[in-house]
């Protein structure tokens, strides 16, 4: 495997990503590191440098002034929880529909899979934001469903679930449930039917035998699935911004609130580095299910891929 | 069995239903000729006219312009850095700094979009400040952050594929004295060439579509088509934002048509090959 590669040509073929990587991911981590501490001035950059010169020596000024500021003000905590709370509520969602959907598609035959997989897939090519917007048309007062529902006497008044909790649920579900089912499929279409069948040979019941073998095989899927639908929708923006609740925002609103009406760059860094403090450990964990996240990846990817034998 | 089964067959069908009722009603209110898009109004519909204001909206269009110059640039270069990253992941096997690679194409997918856009547009602006470069913000800031977090992308799809192909029939390659640069041409380009494309589809798509990282790194007078639809449906339902919605899935709809076709058509042809080579070794 080594020799595949000369000495020269591996060290191009890993260092020029690693290069523009480290230069435009993790370079601006440590910028927004180094912003959260320094405090807000009315200049351009809109902040004090961190280093000041004290007889030629560069001495660090950090201040923990921001994220004091977020601890006092409690629209930073409630932000904060309410967004943990909806992606976590969301994600418990997806999978309780994505799950059997999953389900279903490894089951089916060869055919209607691929088939299947792809109608999974094809709104995935679709504009998000498009697709987010769509809700706007079905659930405002006027909307597609109120007017189904009025026309059919179930309702005599519009509901409202334009700017609800509710809305942001369906938001979030919605935009993010084929990141839930792809990496399930992945999983569930790897298991060995003959388990299944010597359980029932040895009489257990059908619920039992999907408790006992099918659901603990499937561990690694629902938690790679489960956290690739969490640690975006802790951060979302465009679903809270055209369905969300106008009295409750969401972190990543508060972020960009933060940073274009406030120019308060420091705090939103700030907000910024204790959002990836609480998802660090998420990324990491899914870092461990990378190779069952690597199987699925192809099938987000290449709809046409995944029927192509290999 | 058959009533897990049952349920889960359900299930897919709601949640097919589920996924597909809003892109439906996207269309067909397209065709509205009211302006309270959801109001059908059957005297005056079905009518193009939402389709003949999108197409003749100056704005719109020199959004969308931009839009596929940044995508096309930043999916044909994150496609090359995606590509070699992919390889390296997959083929090199243990190399300093594999962890850190590692971590640096999985942490874009995931990362939540506020973050990444942050980060990017403070690190233009110390940049400014350094160097004096970038000057502002625009097109070529936009294009820089599209190519970082698409590499991600191409380099899992990548990877994959390469996984997916066990290194035998380049080891065989080697072993027959071919150098190199002859194997990565002939051997492992034409077995990635599908995930490549496929990859470069993928950053083009995101690219096209993408809000919050583009509003972080665009200047002013660089809006990208997304950002144009943005500002025209925070104040509400805008009905020539339906006929953009139906003219985009048209176009995902009947480029996934070609692809099938031509992914039939390659499979049969490999059958025939394979059953040719099975006749002519008989």
């Amino acid at each position: 495997m080594a020799q595949l590669v000369s000495p020269a040509g591996r060290k191009l073929v890993a260092g020029i990503p690693m290069v523009w990587l480290t230069a435009l991911f993790l370079i601006p981590f440590l910028i927004v590191l180094k912003i959260s501490f320094s405090e807000v001035r009315l200049a351009l950059p809109p902040y004090a440098p961190l280093f000041v010169a004290h007889h030629g020596v560069p001495v660090p000024e950090l201040h923990l002034s921001n994220y004091a500021f977020l601890l006092t003000d409690p629209l930073y905590a409630s932000a904060l929880v309410y967004s943990l709370k909806v992606a976590a509520l969301s994600t418990l969602a997806c999978l309780l529909i994505g799950y059997p959907m999953a389900y279903a598609i490894a089951r089916s035959s060869p055919t209607r899979r691929s088939v299947l997989l792809m109608l999974v897939m094809l709104p995935f090519w679709t504009s998000f934001l498009l697709r987010v917007y769509a809700w706007i048309g079905l659930l405002q007062s006027n909307g597609v469903i109120n007017n189904v529902l009025l026309a059919l006497g179930i309702v005599h008044q519009p509901l409202v679930m334009l700017q609800t909790d509710f809305s942001v649920y369906i938001g979030i579900v919605y935009s993010y449930l084929p990141f839930m089912v792809l990496p399930l499929y992945a999983n569930l279409e790897k298991h060995d039917p003959t388990l299944l069948e010597a359980a029932a040979d040895l009489g257990a019941r059908p619920f039992t035998r999907f408790l006992r073998i099918t659901l603990p095989q499937s561990v690694a899927g629902i938690a790679a699935g489960s956290l690739l639908v969490f640690i975006p929708a802790v951060g979302e923006y465009i679903v809270p911004s055209l369905l969300g609740r106008t009295d409750q925002l969401m972190i990543g609103r508060v972020l960009s609130d933060e940073f274009f009406e406030n120019r308060d760059w420091p705090v939103a860094s700030a907000v910024a580095i204790v959002m990836l403090i609480l998802l660090v450990a998420p990324i990491l964990l899914l870092q461990r299910f990378e190779k069952d996240e690597l199987e699925a990846a192809p099938q987000v990817a290449a709809p046409a891929e995944a029927k192509a034998p290999s | 069995m058959r009533t897990v089964g049952y349920f889960s067959r359900v299930m897919l069908v709601l949640g097919l239903t589920f996924l597909y009722a809003p892109i439906a009603s996207l269309i067909v209110f397209s065709f509205n000729n009211s302006r309270l898009v959801t109001v059908w109004d059957s005297a005056h519909s079905p009518t193009l006219k939402w389709y003949v204001a999108l197409l003749t909206d100056g704005e719109i269009l020199q959004a969308a312009w931009l839009s596929i110059r940044i995508a096309v640039v930043s999916a044909t270069v994150a496609s090359v850095l995606g590509t070699l990253a992919g390889i390296a992941l997959a083929r090199l096997g243990a190399f300093r700094g594999r962890t850190l690679l590692t971590g640096m194409t999985t942490a874009p997918i995931v990362m939540p979009e506020v973050i990444t856009g942050l980060s990017l547009l403070l690190l233009y602006v110390a940049l400014e400040h350094a160097i004096g470069w970038p000057r502002g913000t625009g097109a070529v800031t936009i294009a820089l952050a599209h190519i970082t977090f698409c590499m991600a992308y191409v380099t899992v799809v990548v990877q994959s594929r390469l996984v997916g192909f066990d290194a035998s029939l380049e080891e065989a390659a080697m072993d027959l004295g071919a150098p190199p640069a002859t194997v990565f041409r002939r051997i492992t380009l034409p077995l990635i060439a599908p995930a490549i494309m496929s990859g470069w589809l993928l950053a083009f798509t995101l690219s096209w579509d993408d809000l919050v990282i583009t509003q972080f790194v665009a200047g002013p007078g660089s809006s990208t088509l997304p950002m144009v639809v943005f500002s025209k449906v925070r104040l509400g339902v805008s009905p020539d934002v339906n006929a953009l919605a139906t003219l985009m899935v048209l176009i995902v709809a009947a480029g996934i048509g070609v692809a099938a076709i031509f992914m039939h058509y390659r499979e049969r042809r490999r059958t025939r090959d394979v059953q040719r080579a099975a006749a002519a070794n008989a």
